[in-house]
């Protein structure tokens, strides 16, 4: 693939920019590809909008910086409105529809999916969240193996924590097909 | 035997290059955006039988990383702009004394306190002109996460070969960002320590340059005692007055790094070959300044990149080759509102116009800036 | 017999740059002499110093020695005992160099408690640029950039030590040069940060224009105003009025040594 774009973004402290590394580890370490993680922040360290960005190419990455990102996903209206308005024409992107109300119309595929509420539902805390993103984003844009991803989960979190980040990456896999199932709206 | 491919952040690279070099000493302050190398390294160093400390201010912690190479260890500290302004003094000291240490300035946007979380390349004069008088500068510029560990290697290389103090200039694109390193194997890239003194302790004369610019250096603890000053001193350390030794002696000081160009400027030169125009760029200039060449060569224009690894000694022997050489122009991309360029003008000599690209509000220079000027030559 | 200080005087390096009365070299001979004592091999001892007058000692003794900046000789010597603890290493600067510009690093040296020793040169003025105040010029002093007299409270360098958290902490004068040994040689075998305090005059910078023309005025004056701590902490304030107590003033052996406790807890050293 040639320079695929793909920006990851939230609320600061939602895991964002650990989701792009995980991405980015996966690209880079298991499937040999090259990739480009980086990420901007305000100073606060909750709170705010954040993101990470990933470019994954089977070509020398040199701008390290997304310019208008194929992929983009936001947990949050304030990442949406922040980071949404450089999207590639005919991009892809993912919300959490619990928190993104309004995406406006445009030519991109949306797909929204409450992945902050099920992992919270489900597994009694909102950390995980980030991993569920990660896996849904991945299972539609695939950007890499589902192998490779949950490799690269697993090689980063916490050790003791193997099973609750399975568990997350499970829903999100769930979430993603049940949305793809649907189907890509156009807009919110 | 499998490569350990390694997936790192800039800074990261930074740290596991120190430990690689042999680094066993590391003082600092927090400042974003380096932060990361002191707290990679008060976890790392311990596990090498090193030591880390957080000083109290920049100042102390400049001090103590002069110190601890004077008592043997090869010493790192790491800051940003601010940290780097109050480091001067020190930085000075280190220079006149003759100490082998490594500082690095993850390059943040603007002055005084500026954009801390934006990346600026606006320390380039400062690393060069910072501590007052005359003195010697080696400053390196890397550009990719790979970069960020050898390059490290090379400046405690350096920094152990000419004693004296050297600066890695990165900035906060390249400190921050993630890409994946293949960590060199023990042995394969080569460190070099400082050259002890063969002579009897009672011979030793600490600044004797009588068999070359670089006197061989002791380490405080092994015998050989002698005197350490900021003073003009002569040979033997001690502070002179004599105005025929204060001049040869910051004569050598300079000329011990200024006359080994070749050993000590490394420039990439990519598709420069039958380049009609040149853009020079170092750190993350030079990755958006790539990907513009490559994007006018696709055109047919025929851009070349001088990408430097090293920003002082300046490379201005590369640059004067293609200015006579007949290129159109240079271009000069950097986030300050014009340093390099200033060089690269001097270095050019007139024989063809040098331009400079600039942009300070805590982005990127695009990769379509660079080819949009260049193809205007 | 007289004592020999030859084998620790650099052949060649004297004479030294402080004025005639100056305090400073019954100073270095008292530091020797204690040094001396300690058993301690030449090459095993680091001095490391400031800018001022106090902070050209290091440049006259056989040892390891560093003239850094100014104020910034902790910085420097953490460094060299971080790196080498098997090293001794003395620090030392005047009243200006530690408690002024270096004041920073001294507070947090003796918050630290590593084990290096502090010595500061008290002669309440900066000597070697001609006679300003300092943060240890008395009420009402004259100095060159006080001449209508100070107005500014003085440090107690001793108090700011203790408090700072100093576990050796004394105070002695140019008057006093064989306890003055005896206090330097303890706070030499303290383990930890240990500070001696050192009133010393200075004839050309604060005498002559504060009533001590004569460089043994100055002696008297430090003979007079010092009262032995035993003695002085029973004395009511109104008593100790211009006064101050010599003698050790704090010490506290309980307290790790900072090195010791680095290796401790990341595991440098085998007993946790």
């Amino acid at each position: 693939m040639s320079r695929y774009e793909i920006r990851l973004s939230g609320s600061g402290g939602q895991g964002m920019i650990t989701a792009g590394i995980i991405l980015a580890n996966a690209a880079s370490i298991y499937e040999g590809k090259n990739a480009v993680q980086s990420q901007s922040y305000g100073p606060e360290a909750r709170g705010g909008a954040s993101k990470a960005e990933v470019i994954i190419s089977d070509e020398e990455i040199n701008f390290p910086k997304v310019t208008s990102p194929d992929f983009l996903v936001a947990l949050t209206q304030e990442a949406y409105d922040k980071y949404s308005k450089d999207i590639k024409p005919g991009s892809t992107v993912v919300v959490d529809g619990a928190f993104v109300k309004n995406t406006g119309g445009g030519d991109f595929r949306l797909y929204s999916m409450p992945v902050t509420g099920t992992v919270l539902e489900r597994l009694g805390k909102q950390l995980g969240a980030n991993i569920a993103t990660i896996a849904a984003a991945n299972a539609i844009g695939g950007f890499v193996s589902e192998e490779a991803l949950l490799k690269s989960v697993l090689s980063m979190i916490p050790k003791g924590t193997e099973d609750f980040n399975r568990k997350a990456y499970g829903i999100g896999l769930e979430l993603a097909a049940e949305a793809l199932g649907r189907g890509p709206g156009k807009g919110l | 035997m499998s490569k350990d491919k390694r997936f790192l952040q800039g800074n990261d690279a930074v740290a596991l290059g120190a430990l690689y070099a042999g680094c066993r000493f590391f003082a600092g302050y927090p400042i974003t955006p380096s932060t990361e190398v002191a707290e990679k390294l008060a976890a790392m160093l311990p596990k090498a039988g090193g030591r880390f400390i957080q000083m109290e201010d920049e100042i102390a912690a400049m001090a103590a990383v002069i110190g601890a190479s004077l008592a043997g260890r090869k010493s790192l500290t790491a800051t940003s702009g601010p940290g780097m302004s109050l480091k001067m003094e020190n930085l000075g000291f280190g220079c006149m004394a003759e100490v082998p240490c490594v500082i690095l300035n993850v390059m943040r946007g603007g002055p005084s306190t500026g954009t801390p979380t934006g990346p600026g390349q606006s320390d380039i004069m400062q690393a060069k002109w910072g501590p007052h008088g005359d003195h010697p500068c080696i400053a390196l510029t890397p550009s990719t996460v790979a970069e960020q560990f050898t390059e490290t290697v090379r400046a405690f290389n350096l920094s152990e070969k000419y004693r004296t103090p050297v600066i890695i200039l990165t900035d906060e694109i390249i400190g921050h960002m993630r890409e994946a390193v293949e960590i060199p194997a023990e042995g394969e890239l080569e460190v070099i320590d400082r050259v002890k003194p063969d002579c009897a302790p009672e011979d030793y004369l600490p600044y004797d340059s009588s068999k070359g610019d670089v006197p061989p250096m002791a380490n405080f603890g092994e015998g050989y005692r002698y005197h350490v000053t900021g003073l003009n001193h002569d040979a033997s350390g001690f502070p002179t007055a004599k105005p025929s030794i204060i001049d040869s002696e910051e004569r050598r000081l300079v000329r011990k790094v200024e006359a080994n160009y070749d050993d000590i400027v490394k420039v990439e030169e990519f598709m420069c070959g039958d380049a009609d125009r040149i853009v020079f760029a170092f750190g993350s200039s030079a990755r958006s300044a790539k990907d513009a060449v490559l994007a006018l060569r696709e055109k047919g224009v025929k851009a070349g990149l001088l990408k430097a690894l090293t920003i002082w000694p300046f490379p201005e022997r590369h640059i004067k080759k293609y200015a006579d050489g007949g290129v159109k122009g240079i271009l000069v991309p950097e986030l300050n509102l014009g340093q390099a360029v200033c060089e690269t003008e001097r270095a050019a000599g007139g024989k063809c116009p040098v331009e400079g690209l600039f942009r300070v509000d805590s982005e990127a220079i695009l990769p379509s800036q660079i080819s949009g000027t260049l193809e205007r030559f | 017999m007289a004592y020999d200080y030859a084998k620790f005087i650099r052949p060649g390096r004297l004479p030294h740059i402080w004025c005639p009365g100056c305090g400073y070299g019954i100073i270095m001979k008292s530091m020797l002499r204690a040094i001396d004592s300690t058993g301690w091999s030449k090459d095993e001892i680091v001095l490391a110093s400031g800018i001022g007058c106090a902070s050209r000692l290091p440049g006259y003794v056989d040892f390891n020695t560093i003239h850094t900046t100014h104020g910034r000789s902790l910085g420097f010597a953490t460094g060299i005992k971080l790196a080498n603890p098997a090293l001794k290493v003395i620090a030392m600067g005047g009243d200006g160099d530690m408690s002024a510009i270096g004041g920073n690093h001294f507070i947090h040296a003796c918050r630290r408690n590593i084990d290096i020793t502090v010595l500061v040169f008290n002669n309440y003025i900066y000597g070697m640029t001609g006679g300003q105040y300092s943060p240890t010029t008395p009420m009402g002093a004259k100095a060159t950039t006080a001449p209508y007299g100070m107005i500014e409270p003085s440090f107690d360098i001793a108090r700011l030590a203790v408090a700072a958290g100093a576990t050796f902490v004394g105070r002695t004068t140019s008057y006093h040069a064989v306890p003055m040994e005896k206090l330097i040689l303890q706070a030499l075998n303290h383990k930890g940060l240990s500070v001696v305090e050192i009133m010393a005059g200075c004839p050309t910078g604060y005498g002559r224009r504060n009533g001590q023309k004569a460089a043994s005025d100055m002696l008297i004056w430090e003979k007079e105003h010092a009262v032995p701590y035993e003695k002085a902490k029973n004395m009511t304030e109104a008593e100790m009025a211009g006064k101050f107590a010599i003698g050790v003033i704090y010490k506290d052996e309980s307290r790790p040594e900072y090195v010791e406790s680095y290796d401790r807890a990341v595991g440098l050293s085998k007993r946790g």
